[in-house]
């Protein structure tokens, strides 16, 4: 009894992670119908994967009452990857590549669930940045905790490089509104 | 024990919301200017704890005491602010001020696309409401509220 219930969840959770794949599928799909320029098309990506980054913050926090605020960048990687990825997509991407300057690092994802089931189209479709949701959502998310960063990816194993490589910088703290008259 | 009421105030110092249960004694001031002056307060007592502090502080403040009523206060990193007002009685209730933030809060305003953690909380988000009176009627410490 008890094991057919245990098969049964992991099922379930793998129907949830394929719906999800292919969800976000559709999606894209028709958002390079509805613009001509694939750079647009990344552009609206990163600005739905923003407003997602937003919101999904508040959940992050709400479900690891232990985060408090990060005091420096290493450890806003680790709780990133180790903690934010796993959550959200199932995967711990591992951080690499620290700039001396300690400001920039990059994530290395592997087994990527949003890409499950995708390849690229010739030609225009070469440029596409499919995982683009994911940077907006990190510099939404970010932004909600006074971090301004910068997202990019500069490899895609969907683009045919070996691995997908996902660039973060930090930019700048932002501050607290005061209120009037205070400092 | 009792709960008397609670403000959440978002990252720029607006009051999202405002509730009470039990408040005999009516403000002697208009709503807003009463939401402000919470505000300022929330912030000048912030800073104060923080660089009177003789050592690092973990969770910053987190309450204060008058001889008639507790002050609970309760921050997210996200800049979200809970001010929970309490008889003395109360112990420390962080842990109920997030579950405040992560059951309800978070459930019933951020998961909601229609509206979002700066807006201001209308009256039309009766979810919202109920829940949030649901739970705090729930807890032990607003056992007392309505015989009070």
């Amino acid at each position: 009894m008890s094991r057919t219930n245990v098969k049964q969840n992991l099922d379930a959770r793998r129907v949830t992670q394929e719906l999800f794949t292919l969800t976000y599928g559709a999606f894209v799909a028709q958002i390079l119908n509805d613009y001509e320029h694939v750079d647009e098309v990344n552009k609206q990506l990163d600005k739905i994967g923003y407003n997602i980054g937003v919101r999904l913050i508040d959940d992050f926090l709400a479900r690891n009452p232990n985060v408090g605020r990060c005091h420096d960048l290493r450890e806003t990687a680790d709780v990133l990857a180790k903690q934010g990825f796993k959550t959200y997509l199932g995967i711990s991407p591992s951080i690499t590549n620290w700039s001396p300057a300690g400001d920039e690092f990059s994530l290395l994802l592997d087994g990527n669930p949003l890409t499950e089931f995708v390849e690229l189209p010739e030609g225009q479709g070469q440029k596409l940045s499919y995982n683009q949701i994911i940077c907006g959502a990190i510099r939404g998310a970010l932004e909600m905790v006074q971090l301004e960063v910068e997202c990019r990816f500069v490899q895609d194993q969907l683009k045919g490089d070996n691995a997908t490589e996902l660039r973060v910088k930090f930019l700048k703290k932002l501050e607290d509104a005061l209120p009037v008259g205070e400092d | 024990m009792v709960v008397y009421n609670l403000y959440i105030f978002n990252r720029n110092g607006q009051c999202l919301f405002y509730r009470e249960w039990l408040r005999r004694r009516p403000g002697t001031m208009t709503q807003e200017e009463e939401f402000k002056l919470m505000n300022g307060f929330m912030h000048s007592i912030k800073s104060f704890v923080q660089r009177l502090s003789p050592q690092d502080l973990k969770d910053g403040f987190v309450s204060f005491k008058t001889n008639c009523y507790k002050l609970n206060y309760y921050e997210t990193a996200t800049g979200v602010k809970f001010v929970l007002n309490t008889d003395n009685n109360v112990g420390n209730i962080r842990d109920i001020l997030h579950q405040l933030y992560s059951t309800i809060f978070v459930n019933y305003i951020v998961k909601n696309p229609s509206c979002s953690a700066t807006d201001i909380i209308n009256t039309e988000q009766e979810i919202f409401i109920e829940k949030l009176d649901e739970f705090i009627s729930n807890l032990s410490i607003f056992a007392q509220t309505n015989k009070a």
